[in-house]
């Protein structure tokens, strides 16, 4: 089984709406993981209908009992988060770490699971989908992923299929070093503009402190053709395909708008999606 | 005053506010912005004439084991929430991207064999450029932890007014960016992707009772769900960006929107003054 992870380091160039294609092109052999979990997306394409429903328990957070809380003040003093004032504890602050519970000296402090979101498995028109929804404001996200992740090789396993294709999410951080470890493949989406260009180098950097294989898609390629040049020009001395060249076309916001990915309907987009699937196809 | 700009969904156009309303105000006083995306830092990249002021380490704690007072009696990899320890039969391992630094294992320790040191997860920078500050952080590659540089960013820009630039999403680095604001404008898109993770956010600030507003870009592409929802929520629409291939074209080249169409210099200032009359 191969894991193909598409990232960007910048958002909004275009990750799902390239998993949504490639699941379309790839449907029936392999199982989708949206593993951005707290901004997915890719859902309001593959139109899911839940079959499985699993609790996400988050990290554990600390609750002070008034009635056995003697206001010494160690907790408050002990908390590196500025976590605990007047006795009481900020959760959103809390990193649940449980040093407050170790200083106390009369018990009053609990350790509690939290409920931080939900991880689903789901029956699409290309194929199983695992995703998840993390509560809003919750820590953990790259738990959450490595959950999603789990539950996406384990459903390919018993289900006999190749491949399992990765939407991440942006940025360099925890959870996208969570969707990045141990896959055979991540495909970075880039777009030809100075922040898109800055970001790429980053993401590339990381995945190449964890040894991880890339490809390059290069989004919009025609909005800033010069930019677009200077990214083959990196991917050539880093020594890495440009795989995917997407024009900048209205279709790929219409197919969003009617829940389709890309490749269900006609155009240059279309066009460029099914050559960088079967380039991929052949780099795996 | 703090304004962070936020927005759920990435690549709708925080970076390009942020910029636009720094150009917008630099006359007015000193304006900074303190770019809290320490993933992706892009504000920056906007102001090619800057002169770096001041750049340095951000340190974290993690804990240093005494191999010679240790017994490997595994107390301290037994407390550590964030299995950043494993203690072996003769030596102890520390994983230091997943310590948070808590000080547990140093409380936990019977043979007082955990001190503690600093280590650094990445840079902080500032900048000047005419009127502006501009600070950054910079998170090293394949660091994890976000949030101790967040916060060190936002304790570093100084200024009258201070624009926030979130990272995206709504997890704790968004949380963390957004935390100590005045205010927040989230930036959206009118597509479904951008209404289903501007709903995420609007709940997160809600969670955290932060006043806010919202700002649609490239408003003319998808569709008008986001407007139908805005109104229904009462949530305010303080301003439209319209999609315009010239206005991405000159972001792709790393100009500042309101500098290069200065017809939107007057429509950013009365956004602020807007936001400012809301909170007063």
């Amino acid at each position: 089984m191969k894991q193909i992870a598409v990232v960007s380091g910048k958002g909004g160039t275009g990750k799902t709406s390239i998993v949504a294609s490639l699941a379309a092109l790839s449907s029936g052999r392999a199982v989708y993981a949206d593993c951005d979990v707290d901004a997915p997306d890719l859902h309001l394409i593959l139109l899911p209908q839940v079959q499985e429903r699993h609790d996400f328990i988050g990290i554990k957070r600390a609750f002070i009992d008034s009635a056995k809380c003697v206001q010494c003040g160690s907790c408050q003093e002990a908390c590196r988060f500025s976590a605990i004032s007047d006795f009481q504890v900020d959760q959103s602050l809390c990193e649940g770490c449980g040093v407050c519970k170790l200083v106390c000296p009369a018990d009053a402090v609990e350790m509690k699971d939290s409920l931080a979101g939900h991880a689903y498995i789901s029956e699409t028109r290309f194929g199983p989908l695992v995703h998840a929804e993390l509560f809003p404001g919750e820590e953990a996200s790259g738990k959450l992923v490595a959950m999603v992740r789990e539950m996406a090789r384990n459903l390919a396993e018993s289900r006999h299929m190749d491949l399992v294709l990765i939407d991440g999410s942006p940025g360099i951080g925890c959870p996208v070093i969570a969707s990045l470890t141990g896959v055979d493949l991540a495909l970075v989406a880039t777009e030809p503009t100075i922040t898109g260009e800055h970001d790429l180098e980053r993401i590339l950097g990381v995945a190449a402190h964890f040894g991880i294989k890339t490809a390059i898609c290069i989004n919009k390629c025609d909005l800033n053709p010069e930019g677009a040049g200077r990214i083959e020009a990196l991917a050539r001395e880093k020594g890495i395909d440009v795989v995917g060249r997407l024009p900048y076309h209205t279709s790929v916001v219409e197919a969003m708008v009617a829940g389709q990915a890309v490749v269900e309907r006609e155009g240059p987009v279309a066009q460029a999606m099914k050559e960088m699937y079967k380039s991929l196809e052949e780099m795996l | 005053m703090k304004i962070s700009i936020a927005s759920g969904k990435g690549g709708t156009g925080k970076t390009l506010v942020a910029t636009s309303i720094a150009a917008s105000l630099a006359s007015a006083g000193r304006v900074a912005i303190a770019d809290c995306d320490v993933e992706e830092p892009n504000s920056y990249l906007f102001f090619p004439d800057r002169l770096i002021l001041e750049r340095k380490e951000c340190h974290v704690a993690v804990p240093v084991i005494d191999e010679d007072r240790c017994t490997h009696c595994g107390k301290c990899a037994e407390v550590c929430a964030y299995h950043a320890l494993a203690v072996l039969p003769q030596t102890v391992l520390l994983f230091p991207e997943l310590c948070h630094g808590c000080g547990a294992c140093i409380i936990v320790c019977p043979e007082k064999a955990v001190s503690e040191s600093f280590r650094s997860i990445g840079e902080i920078f500032v900048a000047r450029s005419h009127e502006t500050e501009i600070v950054w952080g910079e998170l090293a590659l394949g660091e994890a932890r976000t949030t101790p540089l967040i916060k060190a960013v936002k304790e570093r820009a100084e200024g009258d007014m201070v624009i926030v630039d979130c990272p995206p999403g709504t997890s704790c680095s968004m949380v963390e960016a957004v935390r100590g604001s005045d205010y927040c404008l989230l930036v959206t898109e009118p597509t479904p992707f951008g209404l289903y993770d501007l709903n995420i956010a609007l709940k997160v600030l809600a969670k955290m009772k932060m006043p806010h507003a919202v700002l649609v870009n490239k408003s003319g592409m998808g569709d008008s769900k986001v407007y139908d929802y805005l109104e229904q929520r009462k949530v305010p629409l303080l301003m439209e960006i319209p999609l315009d291939r010239k206005i991405a074209e000159i972001y792709s080249q790393g100009g500042i929107f309101a500098e290069r169409m200065p017809e939107w210099k007057p429509r950013f200032a009365s956004l602020i003054s807007r936001i400012e009359e809301m909170i007063s």
